[in-house]
């Protein structure tokens, strides 16, 4: 429908700009176009029976170009960043007939997750130049080993499995329709939280394009808080891990010692 | 009915666990072993990761052990002199082990090693197990008297300095094998999450000529301890011990034991170790299949810092 529209638009258009030899964009060089973006919550609270659900996050463009907006040539990227962290990965080889990891490699900083939308196939809406200096994309996200990593040559297939290892898993995610105009100047984006999205403070981020060319950005944090008995457990693990431990044997001799007395033969 | 599991991180078909605790309690009532040394290649099976299924399922053998060694110090077959010392070597081999745990999860060839250390294990074990049972077996077939004991055999064992007077087991013992022999079993205890029971009571048996009678208990005595302070440990350097996982475990399998006692009291021992022997054999094969055949990925990725 809104491509039918804008094609429609841009025909009555046509003849007007052909006349007066204005090109598209020269008007807009002198007042940047400004990126809003919010969400109805700056944290959210997972529940245990979590399976993944929907964030919705809208935005509004400013100082636009009419007819720029009218023949889709603004694109919106929005991410959700999980927090960051080192990530190794590891290869398997057959060693005497039995397969044991042999070479590995430690990215500095990665999202743990990283879920992305935007208004079209990410590789239509600008050069894969522009999202190597943005590190915007799943393929595009900077993997800088730690440490010596020898002549490089295997970096590539490291830095691959990543990637594919990471979507496999859910955790990085993208949905190349995900973000719609609603009005000319406002968009709605849903992002997917996987189920096994890591707790912390995320980074909503919204990037916009003007006819294959990066001109803003705008980042909100977002805390993922898991909440429910099982969270409780996690948190006291990791906070209280001796209290945690003695807790576990005390339930092991609980439950030891009450079967044998309810199964006792007397 | 599927559970979370908050250490392990992964949700989990509670039916699949409770059987699985229920059918090890079972077996481990049966013929009278822990069951560490099923539970956690069971475990590692239906996919919980390698390092949370040790450090669980020596949380698990706490609650196992305790009403044996209960019962075996009611009928006073426990030897608590001779449980101490075995502790005092468990509990530093098993301090050692934990430092080899994490040395070899930073080093990314842990879940190789624990496979391989059951393999071993479990196929020597099992495979000795199956071997003495149909011998046994086929004398019995025979009628043939039971191969006679080497009377005073002076065993090297008994020739070491340091001896002590252990009253309730009526032995005169150096003390630097059974410190040896529960130091290993506590390196084994935190590797592989297993009591050691299937090692410690032969061990104690053939090697240290401690009486039968004291034997059972006395290794019971000793794995409490030792699972116990292995849990407390690996909670806290590895975080990896799954309460959740545990409880189930823990509750399914008590009662599967009791079940198991009274079945293994009809069958005959021969025919008992003749079984537990191939069931050993079946699950180190298991696992050692598992270290041959081509992995549907030879990429794997750990997110966070440390290791």
């Amino acid at each position: 429908m809104r491509l039918l529209a804008s094609l429609v638009v841009f025909l009555c258009l046509l003849p007007a700009a052909a006349g007066a030899q204005w090109l598209p964009g020269q008007a807009t060089e002198a007042v940047r176009e400004g990126l809003e973006i919010g969400t109805s919550t700056s944290e959210i609270a997972i529940t245990s029976d979590f399976h993944g659900a929907d964030l919705t996050i809208f935005g509004a463009l400013s100082n636009t170009d009419q007819l720029l907006l009218a023949i889709g040539q603004y694109d919106v990227v929005v991410v959700l960043e999980g927090p960051r962290e080192d990530a190794t990965v590891r290869r398997k080889e057959r060693v005497f007939g039995i397969w044991v990891n042999t070479r590995s490699m430690t990215f500095e900083t990665v999202p743990h997750s990283y879920s992305m939308s935007s208004s079209r196939m990410i590789d239509d809406v600008t050069t894969p130049l522009e999202l190597t200096d943005q590190g915007i994309g799943i393929d595009h996200i900077p993997l800088t080993p730690v440490g010596f990593v020898g002549d490089g040559s295997n970096l590539g297939e490291f830095r691959q499995a990543f990637r594919r290892l990471q979507q496999l898993g859910g955790l990085y995610e993208r949905d190349p329709s995900g973000v719609r105009f609603v009005s000319s100047n406002l968009f709605k984006a849903s992002l997917r939280l996987p189920a096994n999205i890591p707790n912390g403070v995320h980074t909503v981020r919204a990037y916009l394009f003007k006819s294959g060319i990066f001109v803003t950005e705008k980042s909100l944090p977002l805390r993922v808080i898991k909440t429910g008995i099982e969270q409780m457990i996690t948190d006291a693990a990791h906070e209280q891990p001796i209290l945690y431990g003695c807790f576990s044997v005390l339930l092991a001799v609980i439950t030891g010692w009450g079967a044998s007395l309810i199964f006792r033969k007397d | 009915m599927t559970i979370y599991l908050p250490i392990a991180e992964l949700s989990v078909n509670i039916f699949i666990i409770l059987g699985m605790g229920a059918a090890v309690g079972f077996l481990s009532g049966m013929f009278g072993v822990g069951g560490g040394f099923l539970i956690t290649p069971l475990l590692i099976f239906y996919n919980i990761p390698p390092v949370v299924a040790v450090a669980t399922g020596a949380n698990q053998v706490v609650a196992s052990s305790i009403s044996g060694a209960i019962t075996h110090f009611r009928r006073g077959t426990l030897d608590v002199k001779l449980g101490t010392v075995l502790l005092v070597g468990g509990l530093s081999g098993a301090t050692l082990g934990i430092w080899i745990f994490s040395l070899l999860r930073a080093i990314g060839q842990l879940d190789l090693f624990i496979s391989l250390l059951y393999v071993v294990f479990l196929g020597t074990v099992g495979g000795l197990m199956l071997l003495e049972s149909v011998n046994a077996m086929r004398r019995a077939a025979r009628n043939e008297p039971p191969a006679p004991r080497k009377p005073g055999h002076q065993h090297w064992v008994h020739r070491l300095p340091l001896k002590v007077r252990f009253k309730k087991s009526k032995i005169y013992l150096s003390v630097i094998p059974i410190v040896a022999l529960g130091f290993s079993i506590g390196i084994l205890t935190s590797i592989m999450g297993v009591g050691g029971g299937f090692i410690m009571v032969p061990a104690m048996i053939y090697l240290l000529r401690i009486p039968t009678n004291v034997v059972v208990g006395t290794s019971l005595f000793q794995i409490i301890f030792v699972t116990a302070y292995t849990t407390i440990v690996q909670a806290a350097t590895n975080f990896s011990v799954d309460i959740v996982l545990a409880f189930i475990l823990m509750v399914a399998g008590v009662i599967g034991a009791q079940y198991g006692v009274r079945v293994g009291q009809r069958l005959r021992g021969e025919q008992l170790r003749a079984l537990l022997g191939l069931l050993v054999l079946a699950v180190g094969l298991r696992l050692a299949i598992a270290l041959v055949v081509t992995p549907v990925d030879v990429y794997s990725v750990v997110m966070g810092a440390g290791y």
